[in-house]
């Protein structure tokens, strides 16, 4: 397999169509498997696996591709949960969310909601990115974890909207032309949105951009030596990522139909890095298997103890030490 | 006699209480190899780390076609054509030795935010690449991974690197650091093809190398610039051979 070249992002390489086909075979599949199983819950599990893989690969782009350890990015997560939640909050109880100096009223429209709930993402990133990038190491992964901590504690003052406790939403926003409250049909477009940023990620990692991107991981004075400064390509990145996790934010508001300030904890961000680790770490495909494992695990180990983690914990270790590059390594996914 | 491409003057360089560059002045002709020898210790790696803008000179200034670079960015240089090789190799090993080089022209053609063109396979910047590659001698390593390649290897590849980025000034950090017999006569023949179509400061040990290829060498001790001349006349120079040589031949005949 190792011999199809247009599949390969450098080592480590993408696995080829051969795990790509087939699952995304099973991915289309899932809601007549649990038709039939007559367990719609699996449904729900399988969407949320999806939208934890978007988030989890989000991260991958910064964490993997590009070197840069976050350890806040469920804040941009929530943020964009919030954002949905917030405005639909505001149209159901008609109170505008702004009266100066324009009126903005609630929404519960996606066309509206979405880009507005990806945009406060995507803005939040670039301000964090903007002051953590000018540090390194450590201290970037203590600030990124500062910002989230902070984001966090002002989700939970919010007391207009259920500060520690979240909120509920009515229901899920409105997409013309598409009844997102049908099951089947938000799981399609989670699916969907999840395997056109996976090709984003896929274009990204191979252009200019990605070069660069991946150049800095490797060896950045190398860069600076090329005459390419990193700090802006390395703020795109982490704008870009942030608002990638910022439309998994709203896919979470949307499908849990509530938000509370869990959604941005640390706990979180830790839960995307542990996917990550355990998918394979700047690999393409490695957060989203990273994501259905963990999942599964929390779900089934969950349902024999609350003490679960005692177990996961020893597993993610046991990775880290004898299996560099996660499942997406043990895959078969080979190196050059 | 038209402008020299690099002036240096009354560079100083202090860490603490130690002077690594003393008061230092030298210019590079256009088109010159220019040698900068000295004994271990002598500051010639901080000279190149100044003039490449990795580091910044306490004071003094470099001037390159005239303008003051000697407070510019590393990545402003390279733009305006300064490029360096490193004395320790330093490059991207995951990436192939192809893209290594590409990313050099890359940098050179304009800024990188381009997000969705695959630019690993574009022979816009693969086929620079690929020239730049077999004029080291490193064409048929094209898809091995640079952590890969051999040491010596890895030393050519830097010089390929270099040329990728169509310096205007090459400054070259012992680009025979470590290598072989045979790897050093490969570099110095590819100096010597190179000689004459680019300005280079050449920092190199070897001595039979510097004498052989450089128009012009300065000596540096203790990093002052005691001397500055044509190899005949360093050679014959008493405080060069003082300060340098005269120790080199000592330790020779000894051996």
């Amino acid at each position: 397999m190792s011999k199809i070249p247009f599949l390969r992002i450098g080592p480590p390489a993408i696995p080829a169509f051969f795990w790509a086909v087939p699952l995304v075979v099973v991915l289309l599949a899932v809601p007549f498997i649990c038709e039939a199983l007559g367990q719609p819950f699996y449904l729900r599990v399988a969407s949320r696996i999806l939208i934890f893989a978007l988030a989890a690969s989000s991260l991958n782009l910064v964490l993997g591709f590009g070197g840069m350890v976050s350890l806040g990015h469920a804040a941009f997560v929530g943020i964009g949960s919030y954002v949905v939640a917030v405005l639909a909050w505001h149209l159901s109880n008609e109170v505008p969310v702004l009266t100066w100096p324009i009126v903005i009223e609630g929404t519960t429209n996606a066309a509206l909601a979405w880009p507005a709930a990806i945009g406060a993402s995507a803005l939040a990133a670039f301000v964090v990115g903007a002051i953590s990038l000018r540090t390194t190491g450590l201290y970037f992964i203590m600030i990124t974890l500062a910002f989230a901590q902070m984001i966090y504690y002002y989700a939970v003052s919010l007391q207009q909207y259920g500060g520690d406790d979240g909120m509920k939403m009515r229901g899920r926003s409105v997409l013309p032309g598409l009844d997102l409250a049908n099951r089947t049909t938000f799981y399609y477009l989670v699916l969907v949105a999840l395997l056109l940023c996976i090709a984003f990620l896929f274009c990204l990692a191979r252009s200019r951009f990605g070069l660069v991107i991946r150049g800095i991981r490797q060896n950045e004075t190398r860069m600076r030596a090329l005459g390419i400064e990193p700090y802006p390509y390395q703020l795109t990145c982490f704008t870009i990522s942030g608002a990638m996790a910022g439309f998994a934010g709203v896919l979470m508001a949307n499908l849990d139909t509530f938000v509370s300030p869990s959604d941005l904890s640390m706990a979180r961000s830790d839960e995307l890095v542990a996917m990550i680790l355990l998918g394979g770490v700047g690999s393409l495909w490695g957060p989203p298997l990273g994501a259905a494992f963990y999942i599964l695990a929390q779900l089934g180990l969950g349902n024999l103890t609350t003490h679960w983690p005692l177990a996961f914990g020893p597993a993610l270790i046991i990775v880290v030490l004898f299996a560099r590059r996660g499942l997406v390594g043990i895959f078969g996914e080979r190196q050059r | 006699m038209s402008r020299p491409a690099l002036e240096v003057e009354h560079l100083n360089k202090f860490f603490g209480a130690l002077k690594a560059t003393d008061d230092l002045s030298l210019t590079v002709e256009v088109g010159e190899l220019h040698a900068i020898i000295g004994p271990n210790g002598a500051g010639k790696s901080t000279l190149i780390s100044q003039l490449s803008g990795q580091l910044r000179p306490t004071s003094g200034h470099i001037r390159f076609f005239g303008e003051d670079l000697s407070r510019r960015s590393m990545a402003c240089r390279v733009q305006r054509g300064i490029v360096r090789s490193f004395q320790i190799t330093s490059l991207c090993r995951e990436f192939s030795t192809l893209t290594n080089v590409a990313l050099a022209v890359q940098a050179r053609i304009g800024h990188s935010f381009h997000f969705f063109r695959n630019a690993e396979d574009d022979p816009l910047f693969t086929a620079p690449a690929q020239d730049a590659l077999e004029r080291v001698g490193l064409g048929h390593r094209a898809h091995v991974a640079a952590g890969h390649l051999a040491h010596g290897e890895q030393r050519q590849l830097e010089l390929a690197i270099a040329l990728a980025a169509k310096p205007r000034l090459l400054l070259l950090d012992e680009p025979m650091a470590g290598m072989g017999l045979d790897e050093s006569m490969k570099v110095v023949e590819l100096l010597l093809s190179l000689k004459g179509h680019y300005t280079i400061v050449l920092v190199e040990h070897d001595m039979d190398a510097v004498f052989a290829l450089a128009d012009r060498i300065s000596v540096l001790v203790y990093g002052h610039c005691i001397a500055s001349g044509a190899p005949e006349r360093i050679r014959e120079d008493p405080a060069v051979q003082d300060a340098y040589l005269g120790e080199d031949e000592a330790d020779a005949r000894s051996a």
